[in-house]
């Protein structure tokens, strides 16, 4: 039986430590740069400036509706790049994984991540396994880091947002959180919520394709939703954005979700989601080719960048009110990514 | 979503809003009891909706605000007994006790969880059987009758290891103080809707024919705020006094008898310290007869704990009793905000400093 289940010695850089790396992740994520097992991968690169981003993972449950922890570490760090304007090219996953896990799930997350990976483009070149004894980290924690190529032209920057620009968000908001949560506290609505975890990055390309230079800033909004996100690409600033909460897209079933655990969409983590402030001329053809492509099909623009109040974000209520949309303070949900 | 949507509905909202603007030059203040009002009201913008006369108090309804920090410290001494695991909502673990709070007590090593309800923390209980397993439960009419009924179960059917730290509260009595104190001038009360769900409209009666002062029970969607607004305005221009019950597809005259019922089978009235007002009597629940078992106080060793005064400058009392809003608080969004809170109204997700803070800005 003992088989079935990670050991520290699968983590002492032993005999184990190689079967585990030749076994599972090298035939998994295969890929020359992998394959040389140097300490370093080595690559090389064409001229320009790049984009370096790293992101751990410590999602509970590690399987959720939709994805799993594997999916959400290619995934996460892949948009962490793409929204900067890069071209993920190559990742880095290091596993810290705790005695007694099973290989067989260590193995689902593993395929998981290739297949995210194959969506995105890009390849995980390097990586690291540590086994921590029985109750030292809960199951498996993944950390990713990874680089990409900015493109140039390319200039993401809350400093480029002025009056006028439109504020676009790509899809429906708060389906990661919520699925997460109804998961983990057993929760079950008609239709399963499922997480929009996703690679990002051909969307941000199919925008930068459009519009390259009409396209102020992109962020993916995890931690803090939608809400937060907006807030910091105007606090400290000398504008504002004032958003339409008619016009925010968010699932039915995710909208009954938050009302029912009393939870606010506006602050509830996407990980498949980014949002966009562009210039007013080109925001019509930007929603256009953002919604050819699969994450971006429920795209909408949903406000726009204000002259006053500044440094603040504004909500103009379903009812005909206006509010303000302050920063998340606080976690509201502890451990979804 | 069915349910929801229909007292979301812009066209009526804004009909109600004219209604209201229709019945004239009306100055008066009206208080919304209710901590889920107060968070509805700025969550839906309704502020900005109504006339400039007519001004919204917010009341001593977020339990979270009222409990006073000598009984959040009590709580803080229990977590720091070896043998007690502690059980609260979320809540309750950052206000401020005396010498620190919940959240503080569980880095040091005490013993602290967070339930979503009691059934939870009964749960836990069979789980430690070797622990003493306390509830710090707080709330007010809506939340105590859930809880009555899980002792009457854990009566029956254990476990022995469990016991309920009640600083649960009553809401008209909270009324009444604030109407004999006469420091808020108040033309008209938003009575809590989910409050009068168990209790009903009689125990606000006393209101207009004491006080001569309307009352109408709402339900917490923008229409029903908006509706009841409109009712409470035209009582007051009418010059009349009565309990209306906006909140009717969910209130009852006589209330939820059955709830009643069980709440005075497990409970009964107590004076009740509230923070910011003081002493209330007959406002508190205390266990009643058999059911004192499960009170954590005759469990475990905890001394009593003198009230503290306010940190200096914070003016939560004023708010509480609607006398002040946070905007005249010299505290208010610099040294206290919700990451770094000073005073209790701006811990509780329902406190009036926090939803001030959260969806009504810094008063630019």
């Amino acid at each position: 039986m003992s088989q079935d289940k990670i050991l520290l010695a699968h983590g002492s850089g032993g005999k184990l430590t190689h079967s585990l790396i030749r076994d599972l992740f090298l035939q998994r994520f295969k890929n020359p740069i992998l394959e040389s097992l140097g300490d370093s991968a080595v690559f090389g690169i064409d001229k320009g400036r790049m984009a370096f981003t790293t992101d751990s993972y410590v999602v509970d449950p590690i399987f959720f509706p939709g994805g799993d922890i594997g999916r959400l570490a290619i995934c996460g760090t892949v948009n962490d790049l793409a929204v900067s304007g890069a071209k993920p090219l190559y990742l880095c996953a290091s596993f810290i994984i705790e005695e007694g896990f099973s290989q067989a799930e260590l193995r689902d997350i593993v395929r998981s991540m290739k297949e995210a990976a194959d969506e995105a483009d890009v390849q995980v070149v390097s990586g690291d396994t540590k086994v921590v004894s029985k109750g030292s980290c809960d199951r498996i924690f993944i950390t990713t880091s990874g680089i990409g190529l900015l493109p140039d032209g390319v200039e993401i920057s809350p400093l480029r947002i002025k009056p006028g620009d439109q504020v676009i968000i790509s899809g429906t908001i708060g389906d990661h959180g919520i699925a997460i949560l109804s998961k983990r506290e057993g929760l079950t609505f008609q239709t399963e919520i499922t997480s929009d975890v996703a690679p990002l990055n051909h969307l941000v390309s199919s925008m930068l394709s459009e519009a390259k230079d009409a396209v102020h800033v992109l962020r993916d909004p995890t931690r803090g939703g939608l809400g937060t996100t907006l807030n910091e690409f105007v606090n400290n600033s000398d504008v504002g954005i004032r958003i339409y909460e008619e016009r925010i897209p968010i699932r039915e079933e995710v909208r009954g979700g938050c009302e029912l655990l009393g939870i606010d969409p506006l602050y509830v983590a996407n990980e498949g989601k980014l949002v966009a402030v562009v210039a007013k001329d080109a925001a019509e053809r930007i929603l256009a080719s953002m919604k050819k492509t699969i994450y971006g099909r429920d795209a909408r623009i949903i406000g726009e960048v204000v002259h006053k109040p500044r440094g603040i974000v504004t909500l103009a209520t379903q009812i005909g009110g206006t509010r303000i949309v302050d920063m998340l303070s606080g976690e509201q949900l502890p451990r979804i990514c | 979503m069915k349910f929801v949507d229909e007292f979301r509905n812009r066209d009526n909202a804004l009909s109600l809003a004219k209604e209201i603007r229709k019945i004239g030059d009306l100055r008066v203040n009206l208080m919304e009891v209710c901590g889920t009002h107060t968070v509805s009201i700025f969550k839906h913008g309704i502020r900005e909706m109504l006339p400039e006369g007519l001004r919204l108090l917010s009341g001593p309804g977020c339990p979270v605000c009222v409990t006073p920090a000598s009984d959040i410290e009590k709580a803080i001494r229990m977590a720091g007994l070896n043998e007690v695991i502690l059980t609260t909502f979320g809540d309750m673990m950052r206000v401020p006790g005396i010498t620190s709070n919940l959240e503080t007590a569980r880095a040091g090593g005490g013993d602290v969880r967070v339930v979503y309800s009691l059934f939870e923390a009964l749960k836990i209980a069979r789980e430690n059987p070797d622990r003493k397993v306390v509830f710090f439960g707080v709330g007010f009419e809506t939340t105590s009758p859930g809880i009555a009924v899980t002792l009457i179960e854990a009566e029956k059917e254990g476990p022995g290891n469990f016991s309920l730290f009640s600083c649960h509260k009553l809401v008209p009595p909270a009324m009444k103080a604030l109407l004999e104190l006469g420091e808020a001038d108040i033309a008209g009360f938003i009575c809590p809707g989910h409050v009068s769900t168990i209790i009903g409209a009689k125990p606000y009666e006393f209101i207009p024919d004491k006080y001569h002062i309307p009352c109408v029970i709402a339900g917490f969607e923008p229409t029903d705020i908006l509706q009841a607004i409109l009712m409470l305005s035209r009582q007051a221009k009418q010059g009349v006094a009565r309990v209306e019950i906006q909140y009717s597809r969910a209130v009852r005259e006589q209330g939820n008898i059955k709830a009643q019922e069980v709440l005075d089978e497990v409970f009964e009235p107590v004076c009740s310290t509230w923070r910011g007002i003081g002493v209330i009597p007959d406002s508190g629940l205390k266990l009643r007869g058999r059911f004192k078992r499960f009170d954590a106080l005759a469990w475990l060793e905890i001394p009593e704990i003198e009230e503290k005064e306010e940190e200096k400058g914070c003016i939560c009392g004023h708010i509480l009793r609607g006398i002040a809003t946070p905007y005249d608080c010299p505290l208010f969004g610099k040294t206290c905000t919700p990451q770094d809170a000073i005073g209790p109204c701006m811990v509780g997700a329902e406190g009036t400093c926090g939803a001030y803070y959260k969806y009504g800005g810094r008063r630019q």
